[in-house]
């Protein structure tokens, strides 16, 4: 009875999922997704807690337990709670990373405990070999493995999105990098592979009997220490290698990369749910590792970049005989603050180029007060937003829109292009390359064929910058360098505090 | 060879799932916005979170004496519920900032690009 019922809650859940992905991605029915979504984890997650029966010995059992795992659900709970309602929004892509590892090492360590439960209990070993009560067989192995393999690399991978993102961890690269990751995966994938087609044993001893399995058909009851050295090796290596995919990788790559290895734990939880032949946790990990894969792809296509160049990373490289190439470049002019009120003042349309500058310096609130005392003025301003502004896409809509800019207000590319020639100024706010014209000139650029905001049709650019420095992609901007150009340094917010003070006086 | 064949005997109705969800997955966001694809991504985040429904059981079903199975089934069932709730009040966190705002008319374009 009670298994049957939890049947019904996983289909409840698997369809909550699909239901809550899908009004997920549309923007009046977003939030109501999101709590479906939940409602169908909760109901997933507690009928599992009362209903899940297991067999033992032809008696059916109810889950052990159950005050551990309760003490478990509510810490998480509590904590889970506190961080995501305390992070900041600037902050949130670091956090979104974070839980995504959080999850790559439940699925990580439910493989480990799944290949505990099967030597624990085993009889004894006698000679290297070890006699399993229950059977392995190779489409559990893979599936244990899969699940080891993909929750580690998300894991390890996660944090050190993580850390990147907070600053902790700088960018890692030297000379050969490509070549060892590639080994390693070579290495990773032969162990799994040496794992998964078990030598089959051919002898073992019982009680002092040798009982011969000349054929290897037994093979899914016996298991030699060394798969079991080979197994927590390839956990180690599976974290390493983690560790090594992600530590090239830069900056602006780091949205795609976040957003991939969200897809891998999505794949991580399939596996568990082939494990247990669990239809909740297949569907729901299948529907994340397929959106979570498009997701990437759609955002490596708004960067004109293709996957495999992401993720080996051909960007360090080029980066610096780009920016040693146009390193005798023309000289910049800067603007003093009122001049800049004055311009912005006068002018009769403002368009506001948002970019990761603006998140660090937290001055979403002020760049909306500006907006609001411009327009108080006459003056027209809207937002251009490149898909890619900021660490994620759609990370300045969220900025602004918890500023309360209008929704309306926020240009995607395509259209913000089509209105930069009627624009008597553009003001970039901390963004970079999204703006760099090499990406549309010059053929030799690391960047060259991204799509971007083509702010140079406008009449003037002003650019706030906290200093010359290249942006992310380490290369140069000639755009800093153009007649129209004038440049405005200083943190974002603390500039945008003082445009205010000197519009309020003019 | 034959074991190809019983896998694929034995295991069909996962594999029709498997595939059916592929496509469903791709299907259901193939239209988003690319003002909602960081919630999109962070509440996908959650949904994998599912994952801890494995280390329920898996946890439930240590034996009281299997010291290792049970530390890392905590560690497991802990994880795992920071993963849900976390992600889900992300979210709707950064859903709530979408609200009482005028919406567009006309749904907003789908990323082309």
């Amino acid at each position: 009875m009670g298994i049957h019922i939890l049947s019904i809650c996983y289909l409840i859940a698997s369809v909550t999922f699909i239901l809550g992905l899908k009004m997920l991605s549309r923007p009046d029915s977003a939030r109501k997704g999101n709590l479906v979504a939940a409602a169908g984890m909760a109901v997933g997650i507690f009928g599992t807690i009362f209903l899940y029966e297991q067999e033992i010995d032809g008696e059916k059992h109810h889950l052990r337990n159950l005050v551990l795992i309760f003490s478990a659900l509510t810490i998480g709970t509590i904590l889970g709670f506190i961080s995501a309602k305390k992070i900041k929004m600037t902050a949130m892509p670091e956090m979104v990373s974070l839980f995504n590892g959080m999850g790559g090492a439940c699925a990580m360590l439910i493989s480990v405990i799944e290949f505990n439960h099967y030597l624990f209990t085993a009889m004894p070993a006698v000679g290297g070999v070890i006699f399993l009560t229950q059977e392995l067989t190779t489409v559990s192995m893979i599936a244990i493995v899969a699940g080891l393999v993909i929750g580690s690399i998300s894991f390890a991978g996660s944090i050190i999105a993580w850390g990147k993102l907070r600053g902790v961890i700088k960018d890692v690269s030297f000379k050969g990098q490509r070549n060892l990751n590639m080994f390693l995966l070579f290495v990773l994938i032969s162990a799994v592979v040496l794992l998964v087609v078990k030598t089959p044993v051919t002898s073992g001893e019982i009680g002092g009997y040798t009982l011969p399995f000349t054929d290897g058909s037994n093979s899914a009851w016996a298991i030699s220490s060394f798969h079991i050295y080979l197994f927590f090796g390839i956990l180690a290596l599976a974290l390493v290698y983690g560790v090594m995919f992600v530590f090239p990788i830069g900056g602006a790559d780091m949205p795609v990369v976040i957003s991939l290895l969200n897809s891998f734990t999505g794949v991580a939880a399939a596996c568990a749910g082939f494990m247990y032949n669990n239809q909740a946790m297949l569907t729901g990990g299948i529907l994340v590792g397929a959106a979570g894969t498009l997701l990437t792809i759609l955002m490596c296509k708004a960067m004109n970049r293709s996957l495999l160049n992401v993720i080996i990373g051909t960007w360090g490289g080029n980066a610096g005989a780009a920016a040693a190439g146009s390193s005798e470049q023309g000289h910049y002019k800067e603007i003093t603050l009122s001049d800049a009120a004055m311009v912005m003042s006068y002018a009769n349309k403002v368009m506001i180029v948002p970019g990761y500058g603006l998140a660090v310096a937290q001055a979403q609130h002020t760049c909306h007060e500006l907006e609001k005392i411009l327009e108080e003025k006459g003056v027209e301003v809207k937002y251009a937003i490149h898909p890619v502004a900021g660490r994620m896409p759609g990370h300045m809509n969220v900025l602004l829109a918890e500023a309360d800019v209008n929704y309306e207000k926020l240009l995607e590319m395509e259209d913000a292009n089509d209105e930069f020639k009627t624009c008597d100024v553009v003001l970039i706010l901390g963004a970079n390359d999204v703006v760099n014209p090499a990406a549309k000139k010059d053929p030799a650029s690391p960047i060259y064929g991204m799509p971007i905001l083509e702010v140079e049709l406008a009449k003037t650019v002003i650019v706030n910058k906290r200093s010359m420095k290249p942006g992310y992609a380490g290369i140069e901007n000639d755009l800093f360098f153009q007649p129209k150009t004038s440049m405005l340094f200083g943190d974002a917010k603390k500039v945008l505090q003082d445009i205010i003070a000197e519009i309020k006086s003019v | 060879m034959q074991s190809i064949l019983d896998f694929f005997s034995l295991h069909i109705e996962i594999i029709y799932i498997v595939i059916l969800s592929i496509f469903l997955g791709i299907e259901v966001i193939g239209r988003v916005p690319s003002v909602l694809h960081t919630p999109l991504m962070s509440g996908a985040n959650a949904i994998h979170g599912v994952v801890v429904i494995g280390a329920i059981i898996v946890m439930g079903e240590a034996q009281p004496g299997n010291y290792i199975a049970l530390v890392l089934g905590f560690l497991a069932v802990l994880l795992g519920t920071l993963n849900v709730v976390g992600g889900f009040v992300v979210t709707d966190r950064m859903l709530e900032m979408f609200k009482n705002k005028k919406k567009p008319q006309k749904p907003a374009t789908p990323d082309a690009a």
